[in-house]
């Protein structure tokens, strides 16, 4: 009964609903056309949102950095003096330079730590697991704003911790809010948020192998090295590719962490610090929309080529 | 799959039986494990000690153990009630915005994952490259011009400037589509349709409930992105009454350096674990349902 509707899904090549083979053509090719447009039927509230929220910004935001606006004279169209002006801007340099070192050491210390405790975690070998993973979850629970607070004040050397143990122990630790080193601190905060996070994307997939190749490999005499490196490790690279691009993403867009501690830090932290920071405050405080709008524009692209390289490399079968 | 139920009796080298289901447990495996631990959890029982201080003693005694005075349900009441309750005026907000912004965010990625697992369409393919595109751009990135557009359009200080642009994710539409794909059999639709039942009743008598845990993952991933937001209202928003609580911390932590404001720092740290407590109860009580849709849709290849 159910074989005499063809409906159009996923895995019917395009073709079919206009080329019937079967006898039953002519009610098939009805409800092909009665469902050809259902689908957009459940989309078309999403893409309206999206439309406005996602498509219509980037698209005025384009506009705007080809245009120049000017106290006197008004605004006039520029063409790409803007991205010119960019890309010879060291202020624009100087934080993309500054996230990027961030992405460099911050995204492989907290992928790292996340791997190590999913493979922990799914190994069955902790006592506590449970404990353990809904614990070193947590903290993605708090929000940047929080965590940066708590953490600014225990780096701190009014009532923070560093202080204390510094008077305490007699230790020297530096100066964590100090311009040499906060970047360090910064990348602290975003991985104690995000390392339960990527651990948790990392051990979902970690239990979805089959458990037939941990047997095949067991009665082969594989090691827990050996299964991890030659099983786990292939089976997980589509997490491991989504975890990176995120945190790539969320590397070039820092604005929160800095933003916050500018409070505690004001003469580490400048309002230029990260490019998110600077096209903030050229929008904000320097009333130069236009020239945000081209910063914004070049991170974006920046990010999606990147991402896109990453997810290209990534998901090589060969690589 | 009759490979599952074959397990091996031992494995080679050792006397002990050993499944690979159930491993011996690791002392020394524990304790390492347990330094992450300990990282993750140390800030947020700082949180809670330092959340019954005076502020006096926050300045004065150790970080990591209880001060003089236990001042918990002071800093609790003041906490509430400081500014004439504005704390609970933000929390309204807050749940306003996650309410209607992650239900809504949620509701539209069920329904357009569904479509794009279950349907073929015109143009299907190129609102998939978009999407996925989108899935890249920095949401920072959009927040900006957002901003522009709303000021025009005269949203901005009012709680649309934050719904609005919290009602799309697109990685919870990712999500979905491949739990939608993943879950929902194709001959239990088309048997739907046989016995007459029209496309919505479908969806919401058929699949949905085989939708369920992917839904409650993406809820609580819209949740928590709501919650926590911080750059979008820092943007849209001048009028505090319309701030969420993220916002309104900063608000107060600031206070200490602007000119003639008082210090309120007990009221941070309290105003911080009232912030992150609901959250961290959601997540308790919901693991079980968003760790198998977790698993079973999205971050497989």
């Amino acid at each position: 009964m159910s074989n005499t509707i063809t409906t159009p899904t996923a895995h019917t090549p395009p073709s079919s609903p206009g080329a019937p083979v079967t006898p039953r053509r002519r009610r098939q090719r009805t409800f092909a056309t009665r469902t050809r447009w259902t689908g957009w039927g459940f989309l078309a509230p999403f893409m309206a949102v999206f439309i406005l929220v996602f498509i219509a910004p980037i698209i005025y935001s384009i506009y705007l950095s080809l245009f120049h606006t000017q106290l006197v004279g008004g605004t006039s169209f520029v063409g790409f003096d803007n991205y010119v002006r960019a890309f010879s801007d060291p202020v624009f340099w100087g934080g993309l330079l500054r996230v990027s070192l961030f992405l460099a050491i911050q995204v492989p210390i907290m992928l790292g730590i996340s791997l190590l405790v999913a493979l922990a975690v799914d190994s069955g070998r902790l006592y506590g697991s449970d404990f353990f993973r809904i614990s070193i979850f947590l903290p993605y629970a708090v929000p940047a704003v929080v965590a940066s607070l708590m953490w600014g004040f225990m780096y701190g050397r009014r009532f923070g911790l560093v202080g204390q143990l510094n008077e305490f122990f007699g230790w020297d630790i530096p100066d964590l809010l100090g311009p040499q080193i906060v970047l360090a601190s910064i990348g602290n905060i975003v991985t104690w948020e995000f390392v339960g996070y990527n651990m948790l994307i990392f051990y979902a997939a970690l239990r979805v192998i089959p458990s037939s190749l941990y047997e095949a490999a067991a009665i082969d005499g594989a090691g827990q090295w050996r299964v991890i490196t030659a099983i786990k490790i292939p089976a997980i690279r589509g997490a491991l590719v989504v975890a990176t691009i995120f945190s790539i993403i969320g590397s070039f867009q820092l604005f929160n962490e800095p933003s916050i501690l500018q409070a505690l830090a004001p003469n580490a932290i400048t309002s230029t610090y990260t490019p998110n920071l600077y096209a903030y405050s050229l929008s904000f405080s320097g009333q130069q929309q236009n020239y945000s709008a081209t910063v914004a524009i070049i991170m974006g692209l920046i990010t999606m080529v990147i991402a896109y390289v990453v997810q290209l490399r990534g998901m090589r079968k060969d690589a | 799959m009759s490979l599952t139920t074959l397990r091996p009796a031992t494995t080679r080298g050792r006397g002990k039986l050993e499944t690979p289901s159930q491993p011996k447990r690791n002392l020394l495996l524990t304790i390492v494990t347990g330094i992450v631990l300990v990282y993750s959890l140390i800030p947020l029982i700082w949180l809670l000690i330092n959340s019954t201080k005076s502020q006096a003693d926050l300045f004065s005694t150790f970080g990591l153990w209880f001060g003089h005075d236990f001042n918990f349900f002071e800093n609790l009441t003041r906490a509430l009630t400081y500014d004439d309750g504005i704390f609970l005026r933000w929390l309204g907000n807050t749940l306003l915005y996650v309410v209607i912004g992650a239900g809504g965010a949620t509701l539209l990625a069920v329904l357009g994952g569904y479509a794009l697992a279950k349907f073929n369409f015109p143009g299907k393919k190129a609102v998939f490259a978009i999407v996925i595109g989108a899935v890249a751009v920095p949401g920072t990135a959009l927040a900006v011009p957002t901003f522009w557009m709303f000021s025009r359009l005269s949203l901005t200080d009012t709680p649309w400037a934050i719904i609005i642009p919290s009602l799309i994710s697109p990685f919870g539409l990712y999500l979905m589509w491949s739990f939608a794909k993943e879950s929902i059999p194709a001959d239990l639709m088309e048997a739907a349709r046989i016995d007459g039942a029209s496309e919505f009743r479908t969806f919401w008598q058929v699949c949905l409930p085989l939708l369920a845990p992917g839904t409650v993952t993406v809820l609580l991933f819209t949740m928590v992105a709501t919650w926590n937001n911080y750059f979008l209202p820092l943007i849209m928003l001048r009028d505090s009454d319309w701030f969420p609580l993220t916002l309104g911390l900063n608000q107060w932590n600031s206070q200490a350096a602007t000119a003639g404001g008082q210090a309120i720092f007990d009221l941070v740290l309290m105003g911080s674990l009232l912030t992150i407590v609901p959250l961290i109860i959601a997540f308790l009580f919901l693991q079980r349902y968003w760790q198998s849709g977790l698993s079973a849709g999205g971050v497989k290849e």
